[in-house]
């Protein structure tokens, strides 16, 4: 037990452990201000918590009881809705500095680089509205289909609430995510490169059902308009093929409970492995027609911008896409030693297949463990062990889907799309680990 | 639409006679929609103008309602770049003749503007309706959604400044609408029928063919883009977004007492950002509008101070401050006003 504390997961002192000689040389040198400046503060943040210290008879935790062994707690419903630990308060939604100039139309990104397993805590779902949120009086919403149908109808949430429901688990990610990366890294970490994904539990009416109820012409309606209560009254266009499939949910629960507001309590659409922004919230009206609506968001934005300065329209899949969570940029390694290399995998065209992760920059690649469940536009948790020998290191992960269509690298999706896009990016990201454990995003070809 | 106003007309003249099959699976759910619910419901504007309003708005009335609605977030000229990106501006008399925005081609633009980018006209007939103005949407009357939009063509230099809008002659706008024909759909992202099956697109067709090479893929890894050093702690502190517990720790970005953009938060200061009072107003700094550091300076020592700041959120106000308007604030409460004023008038510390 002499090495004890070079064991994997035990701090090594701070800060200067953390750095190759020639990293301390530039820092004394003051040739790396940011450096120094995190430093001071890593002193404080970093040190070594007193648990830690393992002194001859053993460890302080173990030897002296904690105050939660030797008192009474706390008593049941002291929190009649349950919320995490206070020590867990450092993964919470944040927004992107200077992304946008209006917190009512803006984005809050999900915690990737904190979560576990498949499933996004309600209160972590990521966040993008166009004109704000609204709790919105559930007695009060209603939900009209109209257009090419035999009766325009109007269903109330008691109604809806009453037709069968299912329940099924799927991600929905923003067509912008991953946006600011088009052309160049240009955030740290991997909640603001990839945290426009969420993925639930849904539950709720499949769209077919209402649609027949109404007596849809489905000969000639072949798309429909989902439409929104908000200020904004959000529109997209659906194609008919999607909702004939049975997938597209109007959808009132999510992760056993109803919709959160700011996912769009209390009826959202759900169309699954499509962009986030046609899965329209506080959804009030279902329009069936025979030609797209041309709406702002599939006008002016959400169009995808080409090497040739056309725009493509319409863009709606999510393709196939992957990205390791643990350990991810902003985050420092703390010893050499074994790792479980975590991330997630996504398709919005079915199942992931597999996913292939580097240590080396994309040279050498293995397979990763898919862990259960694999469920098709869902996110797939994936694993792999890794040993870090302390060298720089540079991670990656490579998702295939059922289709048989691979995750391509920046070098290909730029040779087609260039770099002046915002939407649809789904390129092999890549962290940097270097010798103080430091990992960083960066983009490799 | 006239089709659904049928189809629900007819619904109610026979209601028994006339429920679909489908609905019979489930009685007592559901009911028709009157004529009256589709049209206050149903206003979408499709690129062919179905559900068009009938409507005429001249630029010079659109001027008028823009200044007083729209140009405090939007810029006089629909150029600003301060809360949304800007609308006009980027095209030329070229582009409106030939249907193609050049500087997209070229890249001389660094901004898209609205107008460089929107193809159908009927697209900024439908979302000024639905969505404008921004702290009041669905005010504005069919006619001066049209002055609106003659106004802001006007400013593109589509339509000439004597003109009036109407439904009658917005499809001879849409043949001048510079960007015209900068649209396709002639890819793979669309999850509905191909174009050859009667739909859009090329059926699902990606982009790119990647292989899953397993070993010696390249010669070595070239990192061609890395976070500069000045952005390294534009996020806050990386070490206070991380779990305190794991296999690994956050990288402290920020010296101690740093601040991280957390959002949330109580007092005034979250309550003026929740209403959208940020959007145009900083604390120190003249955005759009003045700073509050500015507008208590002047008021301050005046004793009905409250009560005239008050009257200016509720009904709107210009010419103090500059020519672009302040409109109503008539989304906020009146007790949430009243907070918001004594906090500016405070000093509008971020407490």
């Amino acid at each position: 037990m002499a090495n004890r504390d070079a064991r994997p997961g035990r701090l090594r002192p701070a800060p200067e452990n953390f750095l190759s000689d020639a990293d301390i040389q530039l820092v004394q040198q003051g040739r790396r201000d940011f450096l120094r400046k995190a430093l001071l503060g890593a002193s404080a943040a970093m040190a070594l918590p007193a648990a830690h210290a393992v002194g001859e008879a053993g460890e302080a935790a173990i030897l002296e009881l904690p105050p939660w062994s030797t008192s009474l707690g706390q008593p049941v419903a002291a929190n009649p809705y349950g919320m995490p630990s206070r020590f867990e308060r450092n993964l919470v939604r944040r927004e992107s500095p200077g992304l946008t100039r209006v917190g009512a139309s803006s984005v809050a990104f999900t915690p990737l680089q904190g979560l576990f397993g498949i499933l996004t805590p309600s209160g972590l779902h990521f966040e993008r509205h166009h004109q704000g949120w609204h709790d919105v009086d559930p007695a009060r919403h209603r939900l009209m289909i109209n257009g090419l149908v035999k009766t325009a109808s109007v269903f109330t949430m008691d109604d809806l609430m009453r037709l069968p429901p299912v329940s099924r688990i799927h991600f929905i990610e923003c067509g912008a995510n991953t946006g600011m990366e088009w052309g160049n890294v240009a955030v740290p970490t991997v909640q603001y490169s990839h945290g426009m994904l969420s993925c639930s539990e849904f539950t709720g009416v499949p769209l077919r059902t209402l649609l027949d109820f109404c007596g849809a012409d489905y000969r000639k309606g072949r798309y429909i308009l989902a439409e929104g209560a908000d200020g904004s009254s959000m529109t997209r266009t659906i194609p008919m093929e999607l909702v004939e499939s049975g997938e597209v949910l109007v959808a009132y629960g999510m992760n056993g409970e109803m919709l959160r507001p700011e996912n769009g309590y209390p009826l959202r659409l759900v169309v699954p492995g499509v962009q986030g922004v046609s899965w329209v919230k506080w959804l009030r009206r279902i329009e069936v027609g025979d030609a797209p609506w041309a709406t702002k968001d599939e006008s002016v934005h959400y169009i995808d911008m080409m090497p040739d300065g056309s725009h493509r329209q319409y863009t709606s899949v999510q393709e196939c896409k992957s990205v390791i969570t643990t350990p991810s940029g902003g985050q420092m390694l703390l010893d050499r030693g074994y790792y479980n290399i975590s991330g997630l995998a996504w398709s919005g065209r079915g199942r992931i297949r597999r996913v292939d992760v580097s240590t080396d920059g994309g040279i050498n690649w293995r397979e990763a463990r898919l862990e259960t469940p694999v469920l098709s536009k869902a996110l797939t948790r994936f694993n792999i062990d890794w040993v870090w020998d302390g060298k720089p290191a540079i991670l990656q992960s490579r998702a295939s889907d059922e289709t048989g269509y691979v995750q391509p690298g920046y070098g290909q999706l730029r040779a087609v799309r260039g770099t002046r896009s915002i939407y649809h990016n789904n390129a092999i990201q890549s962290w940097k680990v270097v010798e103080s454990g430091e990992v960083s995003n960066v983009q490799v070809l | 639409m006239s089709r659904c106003f049928e189809a629900a007309l007819a619904a109610i003249l026979s209601l028994g006679a006339c429920v679909a099959t489908a609905a019979d699976r489930y009685p007592g759910v559901g009911r028709p929609a009157t004529p009256a619910e589709v049209r206050a419901w149903d206003i979408d504007v499709r690129p062919d103008f179905t559900g068009l309003p009938k409507g005429a708005g001249t630029v010079e009335r659109g001027m008028t309602v823009w200044e007083a609605q729209c140009a405090s977030c939007h810029g006089v000229f629909g150029e600003s770049n301060e809360v949304f990106t800007p609308i006009v501006g980027g095209t030329t008399a070229d582009d409106i003749a030939s249907g193609r925005v050049h500087a997209l081609v070229s890249g001389a633009s660094p901004q898209r503007t609205t107008m460089m980018k929107v193809a159908t006209v009927s697209t900024l007939f439908d979302y000024i309706q639905r969505a404008m103005p921004w702290t009041s949407p669905k005010s504005l009357s069919p006619d001066d959604v049209y002055a609106v939009l003659a106004y802001l063509l006007n400013l593109a230099e589509i339509v000439p400044a004597d003109f009036e809008l109407n439904e009658r002659n917005i499809g001879e706008v849409q043949a001048r609408m510079p960007n015209r024909n900068g649209m396709r759909t002639d890819h793979g992202l669309w999850p509905g029928a191909a174009a050859a099956q009667g739909g859009m697109g090329n059926g699902g067709k990606p982009d790119t063919k990647s292989v899953a090479c397993m070993t010696n893929c390249k010669p070595a890894p070239q990192v061609v883009s890395i976070l500069p050093a000045y952005a390294q702690d534009a996020h806050g502190n990386l070490a206070e977004q991380n779990r305190s517990i794991g296999q690994t720790r956050g990288k402290p970005t920020v010296a101690a007492g740093g601040v991280a953009p957390a959002a949330g938060g109580n007092g005034p200061l979250a309550l003026a950002q929740a209403r959208g009072c940020m959007a145009c107003h900083g604390v120190a700094s003249k955005l759009v509008g003045p700073a509050y550091d500015d507008i208590a300076a002047k008021y301050r020592a005046q004793a009905d101070a409250e009560a005239r700041l008050l009257s200016k959120l509720k009904t709107g106000g210009q010419g103090v401050w500059g020519t672009v308007a302040m409109p109503p604030q008539a989304h906020v409460q009146d007790d949430e006003l009243r907070q918001l004023v004594r906090w500016i008038l405070a000093g509008a510390q971020a407490r």
